[in-house]
């Protein structure tokens, strides 16, 4: 079975739930449109179709339009190498959705990791704590909103936090001929 | 009593006697022995391990007793990017050192933050212990390494230890106030 016949599957069961699968550069990805059912599809992929494997559960921050998160899940069959992709909007009023950890042990890390750096919450997981950052951190650092420099927070006995200095930064090397000054400019507004 | 210069071992005068204070020797004895405490928290770490194998041997300055217990340690080396996570973690590391201590800030991340101007990375070491010796470099050369461990020990030779003590007054040492 490869990834597109997968997909169709999917599609099958779901109906309207699920977009066409889309392919770009031989992937495949399927649009799921309630947030709510996206256990009930990966339920799906795992025992009607063997996803055996949960790769990675990744948010993307859509900022200024809506719905503003989307939650991409990254599944794969073990044996037979195939991978599809679900996609899945949530709107920030909700910020919410289902956690699929009855489905793979491993999005339990995952999970709290999206929890830590954007603040989509997961319903029904067991210990939804922050990962990297520590508890009492009041921000979502991978937020658009969020500058790179941080915001100042102090959580006394914990840890405390302060805007880092950048100078004109952060420096990125424009992709472009002409010489190192050129290239990599010591201030850059962001405009450029 | 201030010691202001050194007075160490003298070819001169070996198998003679040697003139010295009380002071000044119980610094020699003490800075020829600094105890590290290796707190790695990055890729410095590694160049922290070169430092203490055989080709550049930290032993030669006495070092070499590397204590993972801070209780035992003079010395901390931070060796690495200090993440505000962690933070908190090595300053109660550096209270459970006994005094005297000091610390040696290795590499640019532990001096400055280095690299990392984010969110995430506390912007130098210093902002939450004191530093005494800061090593350039990413990663610094272990030379550069066993430089701060020498700066280190000019540093505490030229510390007085017994003046103000009881122990100097037991010796008349110092005047009797």
């Amino acid at each position: 079975m490869t990834a597109l016949e997968s997909a169709n599957k999917i599609k099958a069961k779901f109906g309207d739930l699920v977009s066409e699968p889309a392919e770009f550069r031989g992937e495949i990805s399927v649009k799921v449109s309630d947030a709510e059912k996206i256990f009930d599809v990966c339920s799906f992929a795992k025992q009607q179709l063997g996803f055996d494997y949960l790769v990675d559960i990744s948010s993307v921050d859509n900022y200024g339009t809506d719905p503003r998160w989307t939650v991409v899940y990254h599944l794969r069959v073990i044996d037979s190498g195939i991978e599809i992709r679900l996609k899945n909007d949530v709107s920030e009023e909700k910020s919410e959705l289902p956690s699929v950890l009855p489905v793979w042990r491993t999005a339990n890390w995952h999970e709290r990791e999206i929890y830590d750096m954007m603040g989509i919450r997961f319903s029904g997981h067991p210990d939804l704590r922050r990962i990297l950052m520590w508890e009492g951190y009041p921000y979502f650092p991978l937020r658009k909103d969020f500058p790179l420099a941080g915001k100042p927070s102090d959580l006394p006995g914990v840890a405390f936090t302060q805007p880092a200095p950048l100078e004109g930064g952060p420096f990125v090397t424009i992709p472009s001929a002409g010489d190192a000054i050129g290239r990599e400019p010591r201030v850059r507004t962001p405009e450029e | 009593m201030q010691t202001q210069s050194e007075y160490g071992y003298n070819s001169k005068i070996e198998g003679d006697v040697v003139l010295t204070t009380v002071d000044a020797a119980l610094a020699w004895f003490r800075k020829n022995s600094v105890w590290p405490m290796p707190m790695g928290l990055a890729c410095c770490a590694i160049e922290l391990m070169a430092v203490g194998a055989s080709r550049f041997d930290i032993s030669r300055f006495g070092s070499e007793v590397m204590r993972f217990s801070p209780r035992q340690a003079d010395c901390m080396i931070v060796a690495g990017t200090v993440t505000y996570k962690m933070a908190n973690v090595l300053r109660r590391i550096y209270d459970q050192m006994p005094e005297p201590k000091w610390v040696i800030a290795m590499g640019a991340c532990a001096s400055t933050g280095g690299m990392y101007r984010s969110y995430a990375v506390l912007q130098g070491v210093d902002k939450i212990v004191p530093v005494d010796v800061y090593i350039g470099g990413c990663p610094p050369r272990p030379e550069a390494v066993l430089d701060a461990l020498i700066k280190i020990q000019e540093k505490i030779g030229k510390q007085p230890i017994l003046q103000g003590t009881v122990a100097a007054k037991l010796l008349h040492l110092e005047e009797k106030s």
